[in-house]
C-alpha cells in the first residue's frame, strides 16, 4: 500500500501538470463563448495533444494510460475550472458499451470523434412508465427488412438537444417477460421522426428533455448485442453510469464549508470553534474522504482487469445526499443570508445554492438512492429480491397504472 | 500509488483468521464473559507464539520488525473474533509508547517481554469522568516515586507494566511514567465494564517506584501522538467487528421467515443491512489511508487518524446495534452472541477518546491545514 506517486507516476503527473498549465484556455480565448463551445474547444485541444480519454486504445484517440494515470490526470485537470460534463455520458457510459458490443468499423468511426468532443452522445433509457423499473419501458421497435422502426417516448434524456448520437433501449418482443423482450441500438439523433422537447427543472434550467419517436428508422447493423439481449447491454451502460456519476466531485465540499465556518460567527466566536459545527463537519469529511479512498481502492481492482461492479453504487448513494446536506449546512451557517442566490452579493451562492438546488436531481438520476440501496442489498450482499408481480409473465399481461 | 494490501499481508490475514476461527470460537468468548474472567491466558499465549505481539517491535528487542500494515491486518481479525485478550493495551499502547519514547535500558527491559507475551503492558490515562486534559490529572511522579489513582485501566489487573500519565507543573502539563506493577505499593481493584470479556481495573499507586518515560513536561504531546497511532489500530479492530456483525445480521435475516418469506427480502431489512455495508466500506477505506499514513509517517497523520477513528466508531456502533434489531427478540437474549459485539463496540468506541473528541480533533486538523 502506498498513497504516494512512484517516480514514474510523479513524472507522469508533472508532464500532465505542465501541459495543463500551458494549454488551459485563457479568458481571452473563451470570451463570448458559451459553456458548450468552451467545452468543445477544450476537448479538441486535449484530443489533438493526446490528453483526451487517456485510458482508451491509441487507435481510438487515447494513450492506453493505466487506471492510476487516469486518476492522476483527473486530479490535475480538476485544479482548473474547465467544463467537462457535456462528454460524461458519451465518454463514460456509451463508449464502454460500444467497446463491449459494437463492430470494429463502428469503433473506428465513432470513438475518435467521441474522444475529441466533435460528436456528443446521449442515453435514451428512461420512459414515463419506466424509471426505477427501467425494464418496464414501452417504446417499441419492429423489424422491417434490414431496418427497425421505432415508436414511443423517452424522458429525462440529458443533453438530447445538443447530442449527435444516442443509445436507445426498446421493446422488440412484448410477448415475453419484460427483461427478455428488449434490444439495444445506437441512433443518429438527426434521424427523421425524432422530436426533442426540453424539460424545465426546478432550478429553472433545462438540461434534459422528452424525446418522441415517430416511425424512426434505424439500420439493424446499429444494434448492440443480440435481439432480446438489450437488458444485459443496458447493465453495462448502467454500471459505468454509476461509476461516472459517483466519481464526480463537483459542488460543495468540506474544504469550502471549513472556510465558511472560519468566517461566520456563532455566539461571538468563529463557527468553526462550535462543537456542534465540528461534529457535522467531521461527519461530512468522513463521507467525503471515505468515498475518495473507496474510489482509489476500486481503481486498484480495475487496474487488475476487474470490471465495474455493483459496489460502485456507493459513490452516488453517499455522494448525492451528502452534497444536499452539506450545501444545506453551509446555508445554515450563513443564517438568512444563506438564502441569497445572487452572485453579485454572495460569491459562494452559485456553488452552495447551486448544489442545494441541483442535489435532488442527482439523488434521482442514474438510479435513485433507494434503487442504489437495493442494488447493494441484492447484488453485493446477496439478499433476495422483493416478490415481483411481473415476474415470468409476458410483458403484455403485466398490470399497469 | 497502490491502494491494496500486499500478497504477504493478505496471507497473514488468512492465517490470522484461520487461527482465530480455531482458537477463539464464540464459545470461548462466551466462557470468559459468563465467568467475568479478565482474559483468556491460553489464547494470548497462542497469539504471542504466532508472533503477533512482536509484529512492529524491532528485531534487536526480540520483535519481528514488521510494519503497521501487518499489525492492522491482525487487529482487524482480533476485532472480528471479539478476542478476549490484552492485545490492544499491550501492543497498540504500551509497546508503541516504549518504542517511541523509551531509553535504551527501558526498551531492553520491556520490549522483549512484550514481544514474546511473557509480560503484558497497559496504559493508564483517566481518573474521573469526562474528557481528560492535563489539568484534570492529579497522579504525580517525583524523584522516582508515583502517587495517585487511575480508573478505569484496561487490563490493569493482569498487566506487568503500565504507562501512566502524570501531571507536570512545567512544559505541556504532563509527564509519562513507566511503572512496574509487580510491587506492593501498587493496588489493583477490578472494575466491571460494559464488556464482561475485557478486564479493567482501578490502579492505585501508593508511593510506588516509577521511571519517567520520555521527556519530563512533554507527556501530553506524547499522549496525543500515541493516540493517533492507537486510533488507527483500534479502528481496524472496530472494522473487523462491524463486518462480523453485518455478516451475522445477514445470515440471520436470510434464515428467518415472517409473513411467508425471508425477512431479508423486506426493504426495511435490506436497506438496514445495505446501510451497514456502506458505513463499513467508508470506515475501511478511511482506515486504509490511516494505516498508510501511520506507516509512512505522513504529515496529515493526525487528520487520517481522526478520520479513521470517527468512521470506525460510527460503523461499529451502527452494525452492533442494528444487528440486534435485525435479530428481534432473540438478539436481546443472553443466549445469542449479538451481545458480544454490542458490548465490545461500545467499549472500543470509548477506549481511546470518544467520537465527539475525535470529531473535534479532525476538524481542528483540517482547519489548521486549510
Amino acid at each position: 500500500m502506498d498513497f504516494n506517486d512512484t517516480p514514474e507516476q510523479a513524472a507522469f503527473r508533472k508532464s500532465a501538470a505542465d501541459w495543463l498549465a500551458a494549454n488551459v484556455p485563457t479568458k481571452e480565448e473563451t470570451e463570448g463563448l458559451n459553456r458548450l463551445q468552451i467545452a468543445k474547444l477544450w476537448q479538441k485541444r486535449k484530443y489533438d495533444a493526446g490528453w483526451a480519454c487517456i485510458g482508451w486504445d491509441p487507435a481510438y484517440g487515447g494513450r492506453g494510460a493505466s487506471a492510476i494515470e487516469q486518476v492522476i490526470w483527473k486530479q490535475e485537470e480538476a485544479k482548473y475550472d474547465v467544463p467537462a460534463s457535456f462528454f460524461v455520458i458519451g465518454q463514460g457510459m456509451m463508449a464502454p458499451t460500444l467497446m463491449a458490443y459494437a463492430q470494429p468499423q463502428h469503433l473506428e468511426r465513432y470513438l475518435p470523434k467521441l474522444a475529441s468532443g466533435e460528436e456528443i452522445w446521449c442515453q435514451l433509457f428512461s420512459e414515463p412508465a419506466g424509471g426505477s423499473d427501467l425494464a418496464a419501458l414501452r417504446t417499441k421497435a419492429e423489424k422491417d427488412g434490414d431496418e427497425w422502426v421505432i415508436n414511443g417516448q423517452k424522458i429525462w434524456t440529458s443533453g438530447a438537444h445538443y447530442s449527435d448520437y444516442g443509445c436507445v433501449v426498446v421493446r422488440t418482443d412484448p410477448t415475453v417477460p419484460k427483461h427478455k423482450g428488449l434490444s439495444y441500438f445506437f441512433i443518429d439523433m438527426k434521424s427523421p421522426g425524432i422530436e426533442i422537447k426540453p424539460i424545465k427543472q426546478l432550478t429553472g434550467e433545462s438540461d434534459f428533455n422528452e424525446v418522441y419517436f415517430t416511425d424512426v428508422r434505424v439500420p439493424d447493423s446499429q444494434r448492440l448485442g443480440e435481439v432480446g439481449q438489450g437488458w444485459q447491454v443496458s447493465l453495462t451502460t448502467l454500471m459505468n453510469e454509476r461509476a461516472a456519476i459517483g466519481a464526480g466531485s463537483s459542488g460543495v465540499n468540506v474544504n469550502l464549508a471549513i472556510q465558511l465556518a472560519k468566517e461566520v460567527m456563532i455566539d461571538g466566536k468563529p463557527a468553526i470553534e462550535d462543537s456542534a459545527v465540528k461534529a457535522r463537519l467531521a461527519n461530512f469529511y468522513v463521507e467525503e474522504a471515505g468515498l475518495k479512498f473507496t474510489s482509489y481502492r476500486t481503481l486498484s481492482a480495475l487496474s487488475r482487469g476487474d470490471i465495474p461492479g455493483p459496489e460502485n453504487s456507493i459513490g452516488k448513494l453517499v455522494g448525492a445526499p451528502k452534497m444536499q446536506q452539506l450545501a444545506s449546512f453551509c446555508m445554515d451557517l450563513l443564517e438568512t443570508s444563506g438564502a441569497i442566490w445572487d452572485t453579485s452579493r454572495s460569491k459562494l451562492a452559485d456553488n452552495i445554492i447551486g448544489s442545494y438546488m441541483g442535489a435532488p436531481g442527482l439523488r434521482i438520476a442514474g438510479g435513485t438512492d433507494e434503487i442504489m440501496t437495493n442494488i447493494i442489498a441484492e447484488r453485493v450482499l446477496g439478499l433476495p429480491q422483493e416478490p415481483r408481480m411481473d415476474k415470468g409473465i409476458p410483458f403484455t399481461d403485466v398490470p399497469t397504472g | 500509488m497502490n491502494f491494496e494490501f500486499s500478497e504477504e499481508q493478505q496471507m497473514l490475514r488468512d492465517q490470522a483468521r484461520s487461527y482465530l476461527t480455531q482458537h477463539c470460537p464464540t464459545t470461548l468468548v462466551r466462557r470468559v464473559l459468563n465467568n467475568r474472567e479478565t482474559h483468556d491466558a491460553d489464547l494470548y499465549k497462542g497469539i504471542a507464539e504466532m508472533g503477533w505481539t512482536a509484529t512492529t517491535i524491532p528485531e534487536e528487542y526480540g520483535g519481528l520488525g514488521m510494519s503497521h500494515l501487518e499489525l492492522v491486518v491482525i487487529a482487524e481479525e482480533l476485532g472480528r473474533a471479539c478476542a478476549p485478550v490484552p492485545f490492544s493495551s499491550s501492543v497498540y499502547l504500551a509497546a508503541e509508547a516504549i518504542m517511541a519514547l523509551g531509553t535504551e535500558a527501558q526498551k531492553q527491559a520491556w520490549l522483549p517481554k512484550l514481544a514474546d507475551g511473557s509480560a503484558i503492558g497497559c496504559f493508564a490515562l483517566g481518573e474521573a469522568g469526562g474528557a481528560v486534559t492535563p489539568d484534570q490529572i492529579s497522579t504525580s511522579i517525583a524523584d522516582g516515586v508515583i502517587n495517585g489513582t487511575k480508573v478505569p485501566v484496561a487490563d490493569g489487573g493482569i498487566a506487568d507494566v503500565a504507562i501512566v500519565v502524570c501531571k507536570s507543573d512545567g512544559g505541556d502539563g504532563a509527564t509519562l511514567a513507566l511503572v512496574d506493577l509487580g510491587q506492593d505499593a501498587v493496588a489493583k481493584d477490578n472494575v466491571q465494564m460494559i464488556d464482561f470479556s475485557r478486564g479493567h481495573s482501578e490502579l492505585t499507586f501508593n508511593g510506588a517506584c516509577a521511571e519517567v518515560l520520555g521527556e519530563e513536561g512533554a507527556g501530553w504531546a506524547a499522549v496525543e501522538s500515541l493516540m493517533n497511532s492507537a486510533a488507527i489500530l483500534f479502528a481496524w479492530e472496530q472494522i473487523g467487528l462491524a463486518d462480523k456483525a453485518l455478516e451475522q445480521a445477514r445470515e440471520y435475516a436470510l434464515g428467518r421467515f415472517a409473513f411467508g418469506r425471508s425477512i431479508a427480502s423486506y426493504q426495511a431489512i435490506k436497506h438496514k443491512l445495505a446501510k451497514m455495508y456502506v458505513k463499513n466500506t467508508l470506515a475501511r477505506s478511511n482506515a486504509y489511508y490511516g494505516a498508510w499514513a501511520l506507516n509512512a509517517g505522513a504529515s496529515d497523520l493526525a487528520v487520517a487518524a481522526a478520520t479513521s477513528r470517527v468512521a470506525a466508531i460510527q460503523a461499529s456502533l451502527f452494525a452492533a446495534e442494528e444487528n440486534i434489531q435485525t435479530h428481534g427478540g432473540m438478539g436481546f437474549t443472553w443466549e445469542f452472541d449479538c451481545q458480544f459485539y454490542y458490548r465490545r463496540a461500545k467499549l472500543l468506541s470509548l477506549a481511546v477518546g470518544s467520537e465527539k473528541q475525535w470529531q473535534g480533533r479532525l476538524v481542528d486538523g483540517l482547519a489548521a491545514s486549510a
